[in-house]
């Protein structure tokens, strides 16, 4: 089933008799055993207004022709969308409708914010077969229910994206990076974690709008990144240094694909394990790190977002107990997946909603079933 | 406005709705004599106004619960209220219905700046969450006009905005978390001090859905460390297109103001006069924001000073002080008081692409023409919020539906040119009857299907958002 337009897709939907998986570039490892609905022929740039700081895209688009585009303007997607075939070995091309669908979003989340923060509007297709739209193409609008952020990450269990747009940004024109030594890291636990969580949110907490802030207890540095007019980042450079010498020698690294890099957990790509996604408070995070017992670990988003490496089959839930957040398996083999859950579980009323929902949007149950829960 | 006739069945079983209610709730929680209820019988959009049945103003969100839990039993309809500052009438009242009050919830739960959170209960008002972290030079971002009276609760249920959006986003962008009470008195905990909250994402259908979900009595907030400095530059031209024009350069060139405020000549002459604020007789006005150290803020100054001489501008104001900032910011915040003196006036808020603003600009004055009222406009430029202001006699028969019909043409308007009938105040008893003019009915139908999922009933702030005709059939199950 590869639709090319989304009338084509919707009366596939309308047709269907039974579940259907649904893939775009199928580089985020989640498709499932039932038969694809494939969207990647679902393409084109239908709006890119750079004055406007907009674009509308067929959400089969690519994501590098909706970055190709971005770049001949200068511009680009500030959420630095996070590329998945590094960290599972996939191939294919991510497609713009699958980065919605996933919520994909990288270290700039920290000041940027997230996927979900830059759609504006979407077009999908329900489960009866309905196209619906919500939200539209400009960047303030509260005209009824936000369908737009409830789309985005629910990982096509409410409906197939035909059409997304998006908020973009100009990109800077210089960037620099201040790598601080946080020392003795042999391990990413103790006091090691909690100084260089302390070094992240001393950057994040200036006024010098920090646009990442990750932390590699392997190379024992903290990275952070500041990005735009060059004169800006010297001077911001400057005093950011001498705010954050009290953690550690500070260097500046070249190194071009430093972000790329921490986006993609370049360091885990090559090493075997299951490899888990954990979103927390980010003080709680040496504690949380300590738990999980994990082979390696990488920090981002300040200490928000913890990459955990561990050994296959692991329960990391488990060893984590209750705390303020989730956890994510991203990588693993399908017995684990099965047993575990891709996605955290969530309190009982919270998943009655959710149940209820996809429920509403796909009566029957043809989307991506049993992914979310 | 049309609003649904109140259930003779509800206001006969008042007492018994009272009798319960005071059981959850100390006695001066508890408002119902007429002659109190009346101060809740309208928000800002003073135009409709209809005193509730009855009032509540609980302190805990436990009572919240209890009120809900019992409001849910009887069969009563709820209606949220922050500090009733809507301007789209978000918080009107039916006449059978209870009033639910968050003011009392006023607290500061929490403030962590090692996680940059703070969490307040939901009464707080938008400034005074701003006003708990000072004291570290911290601050919480969105900034309604707004921003002294109306609360959290309100800012949630509306996803208001306001002029530093361009920059730092509304309020759903800066929202972690909340605790909410369900209508049948659940209280769910969403989100939390972390960025992403797990699952679908519920905290972003929750925020801006106008009080029709759930009665959200905490909230998580992200705050920012403030900026080194602030400084504006007011550019005046001759022409609306030409300002339209050099908005869109500036954006482009890669420079993100954190305000870029467009002002016409109406406004312009409106505001000097209320203010005398040196403002220049001009027919368009722009103030744009920057920030950063003294030196960067020079430099993007001086570049977008750059952009706006090549449109040859009538006017170039760099402020140089905190003085000269304050000078030329004073007549933009009391633009919506200005214009209250020439008259009434009814203001708008659909969004627009950028693009659209010279069409959308020239369509609204042929407009203000045919019906013959005057319109003011004052907006925020960079992402293309538009608030016109039309100018009525409130005391002259027929002015207030000539007003309505007026706005609502500018409204389509909006929706044609690739906008929205609301970028930040929400639709509520306002734009309701627009909503088709911008979904069609299964876009429509999507939306009410989230709220059957969170208010099978449709008890919470009835005959709100969608078209009477759209939810009659559920409101009547």
């Amino acid at each position: 089933m590869t639709p090319e337009t989304e009338t084509e897709l919707a009366q596939i939907v309308a047709g269907l008799s039974g579940p259907v998986s649904i893939v775009g570039g199928g580089t985020r490892g989640v498709a499932g055993s039932a038969p694809a609905l494939d969207i990647s022929r679902l393409t084109g740039i239908h709006l890119y207004e750079p004055g406007a700081l907009t674009l509308v895209a067929a959400a089969g688009t690519p994501l590098a022709e909706v970055e190709a585009a971005l770049d001949a303007e200068g511009q680009r997607l500030a959420f630095e969308p996070m590329d998945h075939r590094v960290l599972l070995g996939t191939s294919g091309a991510p497609t713009i409708g699958g980065v919605v669908a996933a919520n994909v979003s990288g270290p700039r989340r920290v000041q940027a914010g997230a996927c979900r923060d830059f759609l504006l509007g979407v077009r999908f297709v329900d489960g009866g077969g309905a196209v619906i739209k919500n939200g539209g193409r400009v960047m303030k609008n509260v005209t009824g229910y936000d369908l737009v952020k409830l789309m985005a990450g629910s990982w096509g269990t409410l409906g197939v994206l035909s059409e997304v747009s998006l908020k973009v940004l100009p990109k800077p024109e210089a960037t620099q990076t201040l790598a601080i030594a946080v020392p003795d890291a042999e391990r990413a636990v103790g006091p090691d974690a909690e100084r260089a969580v302390g070094a992240m949110s001393d950057a994040l907490g200036s006024p010098f709008e920090v646009s990442g802030a990750a932390y590699d207890p392997e190379r024992g540095q903290v990275f952070a990144r500041l990005e735009g007019f060059a004169d800006s980042v010297a001077y911001r450079s400057a005093r950011l240094s001498e705010r954050l010498a009290r953690w550690g020698d500070i260097t500046r690294p070249e190194a071009p694909d430093l972000w790329s890099d921490i986006r993609d957990v370049r360091c885990f790509a090559d090493r075997a394990g299951d490899v888990w996604r954990i979103s927390c408070r980010p003080s709680d995070a040496p504690d949380l790190a300590q738990k999980a017992g994990a082979d390696a670990l990488l920090f981002d988003w300040g200490g928000d977002l913890i990459w955990a490496l561990m050994a296959e089959g692991s329960d990391l839930r488990a060893r984590l107990g209750g705390f303020d957040g989730h956890a994510t398996l991203i990588r693993s083999d399908q017995e684990t997946r099965a047993q575990l859950g891709m996605f955290h579980p969530q309190p009982a009323p919270l998943a009655a909603i959710q149940q209820a929902l996809r429920t509403r949007f796909d009566p029957q149950g043809r989307f991506n079933p049993g992914l979310m829960g | 406005m049309e609003m649904p006739e109140p259930d003779p069945k509800i206001l006969e079983r008042k007492p018994q709705l009272l009798a319960r209610l005071s059981t959850v709730l100390p006695e001066d929680a508890l408002i119902h004599e007429i002659s109190e209820t009346r101060a809740y019988e309208c928000d800002a959009l003073t135009a409709y106004r209809c005193p509730p049945m009855v009032a509540v103003l609980p302190a805990s969100t436990q009572e919240v619960s209890d009120v809900l839990r019992i409001c849910h039993e009887e069969g009563v309809p709820v209606v949220p209220r922050g500090s009733g500052t809507s301007l789209a009438g978000g918080a009107l009242p039916t006449e059978d219905c209870v009033i639910l009050g968050v003011a009392r919830m006023n607290d500061v739960l929490e403030t962590d700046y090692d996680n940059r959170i703070i969490r307040v209960q939901s009464g707080r008002t938008n400034l005074s969450v701003s006003g708990a972290v000072e004291e570290r030079d911290f601050f919480y971002a969105p900034d309604p006009s707004s921003q002294l009276a109306c609360a959290i609760a309100g800012n949630v249920a509306m996803n208001s905005g306001g002029a530093h959006c361009l920059k730092y986003g509304v309020t759903t962008n800066n929202l972690l978390g909340v605790t909410m009470v369900m209508m049948d008195g659940t209280v769910v905990e969403i989100g939390g001090a972390h960025l992403d909250a797990g699952g679908l994402d519920l905290l972003g259908v929750i925020c801006g859905s106008e009080g029709q979900l759930g009665v959200v009595t905490e909230a998580t907030l992200r705050i920012l460390r403030k900026p080194e400095g602030a400084r504006p530059v007011l550019i005046g031209f001759d022409d609306n297109a030409v300002a339209g024009q050099c908005v869109s350069d500036i954006i482009k060139s890669g420079i993100l103001p954190v305000a870029i405020e467009f002002m016409d000549r109406l406004c312009i002459e409106a505001c000097e006069n209320f203010a005398h604020a040196g403002y220049p007789k001009c027919e368009a006005l722009l103030i744009v924001e920057v920030e950063g150290s003294e030196a960067e803020i020079d430099s993007q100054l001086g570049k977008i000073i750059e952009i706006a001489k090549r449109h040859n501008p009538v006017e170039l104001r760099e402020s140089g002080s905190a003085e000269e900032s304050a000078k030329i910011w004073l007549g933009r915040k009391s633009a919506f008081g200005a214009m209250g003196q020439l008259n009434d006036y009814m203001c708008l808020d659909g969004t627009i692409p950028v693009s659209e603003l010279p069409l959308v600009l020239r369509r609204i004055g042929e407009l203000s023409k045919d019906y013959g009222l005057p319109v003011g406009n004052v907006f925020h430029a960079g992402d293309g919020n538009m608030h016109p202001l039309i100018l009525f006699d409130a005391n002259k028969p027929g002015d207030l539906e000539k007003c309505e019909a007026f706005g609502a043409d500018i409204l389509r308007l909006c929706v044609d040119a690739g906008g929205c009938l609301t970028g930040e105040h929400g639709v509520g008893i306002e734009k309701r009857d627009l909503m088709l003019h911008q979904y069609n009915p299964d876009d429509l139908e999507a939306q009410m299907a989230v709220k059957d999922v969170f208010d099978p009933k449709w008890l919470l702030n009835p005959a709100k958002v969608f078209p009477l005709g759209s939810s009659a059939a559920r409101r009547s199950a």
